[in-house]
């Protein structure tokens, strides 16, 4: 069997920076395991500008900013090897995938990262009632067949959810000249980031209806017409409040989900909120060796995010491999009150960060750190957005104060 | 001039055409869907019942018992997926344990293996049993298939052994001739000796076309179900039922083969024959019925809704009957639950009762040998899958990530003899879009395989039937 010290599962943004932390560390058998003919991941299908900011300084589109990761793999010896599904792993670290070029393969990686990317809650997912025909697509899978094969999927289109890529499609459509009739959202707030709702919604001048959602789908054999209704505080639909527009399509942007199914397979604890999988400050799994990364393990609003997150997983594969000291004393750490989730879960005693989500919009607003009911930290806000991701650092020192558990959670300023 | 039309290749026009197919015999099967088993027997719970439920002196009894005992050496022969995982009737409370001690009193009667047990050997054996179940009727004998691949593999036979099959046909008009009857169709028209009419829900039409008073109506009866993902810890591994109402065999719990969980179904007549719309109303009272007999169901797990409408009679039971005015016009109408376990022994019963008694039945000369079910990469050793690939580097090229499905075996099923057509055949010919991400990832690229292999434009691929195209035009 093929032994390899560091298995990459997925060539997007967050493998391919994982890739080049790691071989900065010293790492030098680097395997990446890549399903699609090309590295880049989802960032292919997001021919838009607006990634890179961050990590390049500079605007660029998402095949630029796959071709800048793979570019900076160039010199050194990663192998990349596309084409290549992953199958299944043990918790053992023995991957089997299967690819054209070298069929059914076993690997022993020493470790392995996950940097698979995530899918889109899909129809079924939300249970929308009303027909099963054509015209019912995923703001993601019509991005694909719009940008990689060239195809449109409709020319009258209502969006349901304010997701990112609903956002995105929704100028992209138009800009092919499709007529975007609405984007409806259930919450009473949109889940996609404010400058998207501006450039893509507002300056085309398609309608956000915020607190509705879709309560018919018309169509024998391709969609006719959706109905719209608002919804109350529980969600729930208001009868006589119903907007029917007569469209061709309708393009789902409902929320993304880690794709992890392997590491659950073998057997990585999943949080039940991130849906991915329970980690350290190091990416670390709760599998021995097995990290994970970028929207895999939670789903990031930007490529930088996944890009840093990947450079964090690369260096703790890569702390790991070559046996570097490792804290052994640790907390764990929780969300709660209106925080969603907090990332890691598991904190050893070192200086890091913790990534956090809000459940709904806040402002004037101060983020606790708390250790039992002992606050170590407290951070003022003024404002919170579900769609924004927030960081709070922690220093060693810090953790060293702590008794108990740690809990983040954000209330009221006063 | 044919011997046999089949309108309709639903599983009870499949099953006959495989059966017919053994003899000398010339046979064309119609379908107006662009695939075979795409109405009821697409939409069903996927049960062979064990016969335990009919009323006594039913065409319903006597097929099911008989069915159910055919279904597991048939399955053997083409390979096809039965599991007999075996079923609870569950009762809660004194008055559903009447009738529970009924339906155990006709299984007896019937020779159906069954146990009466307790809700602490309930539970014992299956752990998320609802508290208010207090005792439960067990039936070993009931199994698990998928309808559509057993369909699918009796019609790539039946072609085997010379069947004509019409997809996308609809019959518009059917005349009686001197010698047999003229069946005009959305393609043409054909002359045949005998016709039988598997029409599902529009049987009554269909035999409306050659006598004007049929002796039965059809309601379509829409059911909806809920589809989970396969879970890790399954909620069930058996199949769950309430005790029968004058409804029907009520909402259920079923295992699938592929280890989803269905959850259903509800029974709504409704007036439009082909709507197979989801509704809020039902699904709802899927969810609320359900937590009669289970907890602990986790319904963020859910990937699909779907409903189908089966062929609900006037007279309560399968019609099975060659028509009072119209000699060698045979009529399978009305085949409702318990359809899918009785169909082997509906098309028995049609062959032995009518058809033998219009045509002469004579063995076929050096009959082809069976047609088995697609053998997938994932039932294969690792050395046999390898071997695989390297006949064809498209068996390593796995196209579908939930179900992990290659392109090889997309373009095998593509090829075989029954034809795929659609997005939907493939889906229900190996699972691709059936999955967590509900074809996300892989429909683009199915769309590409299946387009590439019919020589079509990618805006021409449908997912069902004519119309319901995916594409629709280059940017």
């Amino acid at each position: 069997m093929k032994t390899v010290d560091l298995v990459i599962v997925g060539a997007g943004a967050g493998g391919l920076s994982a890739a080049l932390a790691a071989w900065n560390a010293g790492i030098r058998d680097i395997l990446i395991l890549e399903k699609e003919n090309d590295t880049g991941g989802i960032l292919n299908q997001c021919i838009h500008t607006g990634f890179g900011l961050h990590t390049f300084k500079e605007e660029l589109s998402g095949p630029e900013y796959a071709e800048r990761c793979a570019m900076m793999l160039k010199d050194t010896d990663v192998n990349i090897q596309c084409g290549t599904m992953v199958l299944s792993m043990t918790k053992d670290k023995i991957l089997t995938c299967s690819s054209a070029e070298h069929g059914l393969e076993k690997i022993q990686a020493r470790a392995v990262v996950f940097a698979s990317g995530c899918r889109e809650r899909s129809r079924g997912a939300i249970q929308i009632p009303g027909s099963r025909c054509a015209g019912i697509l995923t703001a993601g899978t019509a991005q694909r067949y719009l940008n990689i094969d060239g195809w449109m999927c409709g020319k009258r289109v209502l969006i349901l959810g304010s997701g990112d890529i609903g956002l995105i499609m929704a100028r992209r459509m138009t800009l092919e000249g499709a007529k975007v009739v609405a984007v409806a959202e259930l919450m009473p707030y949109s889940n996609g980031l404010p400058r998207n709702i501006k450039q893509c919604l507002d300056d085309f001048g398609i309608p956000l209806y915020l607190s509705h959602t879709i309560t018919q789908i018309e169509g024998k054999h391709r969609v006719s017409a959706a109905v719209l209704s608002q919804v109350d505080e529980h969600l729930q639909p208001i009868k006589n409040t119903e907007k029917r527009f007569e469209v061709d399509a309708v393009l789902l942007s409902v929320g993304l989900i880690p794709e992890n199914t392997i590491l659950e397979e073998a057997g990585a604890l999943i949080h039940p909120k991130t849906r991915g999988p329970v980690v350290d400050e190091q990416c670390m799994t709760s599998l021995d060796g097995v990290f994970a990364c970028g929207n895999s393990l939670h789903v990031h609003d930007l490529v930088d995010f996944v890009y840093a997150e990947g450079q964090r997983c690369g260096q703790g594969a890569a702390a790991y491999l070559t046996q570097s000291l490792k804290q052994e004393k640790c907390v764990q750490v929780g969300a709660a009150g209106n925080v969603s989730y907090v990332l890691p879960q598991i904190l050893h005693f070192c200086d890091a960060k913790l990534f956090f989500r809000v459940k709904t919009p806040m402002k004037n607003c101060a983020v606790v750190l708390k250790s039992g009911t002992k606050e170590l930290k407290k951070m003022k806000k003024i404002s919170l957005l579900p769609s924004v991701m927030e960081e709070i650092t922690v220093t060693k020192e810090l953790l060293e104060q702590c008794e108990d558990d740690l809990t983040l959670e954000v209330t009221s300023w006063n | 001039m044919k011997d046999v039309v089949i309108i309709g290749a639903g599983i009870i026009g499949c099953f006959l055409a495989y059966d017919l197919s053994k003899y000398d015999l010339k046979i064309a099967v119609v379908e107006k869907n662009m695939d075979v088993a795409s109405g009821a027997t697409k939409a069903n719970s996927a049960i062979v019942h064990s016969g335990h439920d009919p009323k006594d002196g039913t065409l319903k009894a006597l097929l099911n018992v008989r069915g159910s005992r055919m279904y597991e050496q048939i399955c053997k022969d083409l390979n096809c997926h039965y599991e007999k995982i075996g079923a609870y009737v569950l009762a809660c409370g004194a008055e559903e344990e009447d009738t529970l001690l009924q339906l155990a009193k006709q299984a007896e009667n019937r020779n159906i293996p069954f146990e009466v047990h307790t809700h602490q050997e309930i539970v014992s054996r299956e752990q998320n049993i609802s508290d208010e179940v207090t005792k439960g009727l067990w039936l070993p004998s009931t199994a698990i298939i998928t309808p559509w691949e057993v369909s699918c593999v009796l019609m790539d036979n039946a072609i085997e052994r010379g069947t004509e099959l019409h997809l996308n046909t609809e019959v518009t008009s059917i005349e009686k001739m001197n010698h047999g009857y003229r069946i005009v169709t959305s393609k043409g028209e054909m002359m045949s000796k005998v016709v039988i009419n598997c029409a599902g829900v529009h049987a009554d039409e269909v035999t409306a076309m050659v006598n004007p008073h049929p002796g039965f109506t059809i309601t379509a009866r829409r059911g909806e179900y809920f589809v989970l993902d396969h879970l890790k810890d399954p909620v069930v591994s058996i199949i769950l039922f309430p005790v029968p109402s004058s409804k029907g065999k009520g909402v259920l719990l079923v295992p699938t083969i592929h280890h989803n969980l269905l959850l259903g179904p509800t029974s709504d007549p409704i007036d439009e024959k082909e709507n197979v719309d989801s509704t809020k109303e039902g699904l709802a009272e899927v969810r609320e019925k359900m937590h009669k007999l289970i907890k602990n169901v986790p319904m963020n797990q859910v990937v699909r809704t779907f409903s189908g409408n089966r062929p609900s009679g006037s007279t309560h039971d399968f019609v099975l009957e060659e028509d009072d005015l119209n000699p060698g016009f045979l009529i399978c109408g009305a085949i409702e639950s318990p359809g899918i376990a009785s169909a082997p022994a509906i098309s028995e019963y049609m062959i032995e009762h009518f058809v033998s008694k219009r045509l002469q039945l004579l063995n076929k000369n050096n009959l082809p040998a069976l047609v088995l079910r697609q053998r997938l990469l994932s039932e294969m050793s690792d050395t046999e899958r390898n071997d695989k690939i390297s006949k064809d580097s498209r068996y390593g090229k796995i196209v579908c990530r939930c179900e992990q499905i290659s392109e090889g075996e997309i373009v095998e099923a593509i090829h075989r003899n029954t034809p795929v057509l659609t997005l939907g055949a493939v889906k229900r010919r190996l699972r691709p879009g059936m999955g967590r991400c509900q074809g996300g990832f892989c429909e683009p690229l199915v769309l590409k395989i299946l387009a590439r292999e019919l020589k079509l434009s990618l805006n021409e691929i449908v997912l069902e039937e004519a119309g319901s195209n995916v594409l629709l035009e280059k940017r």
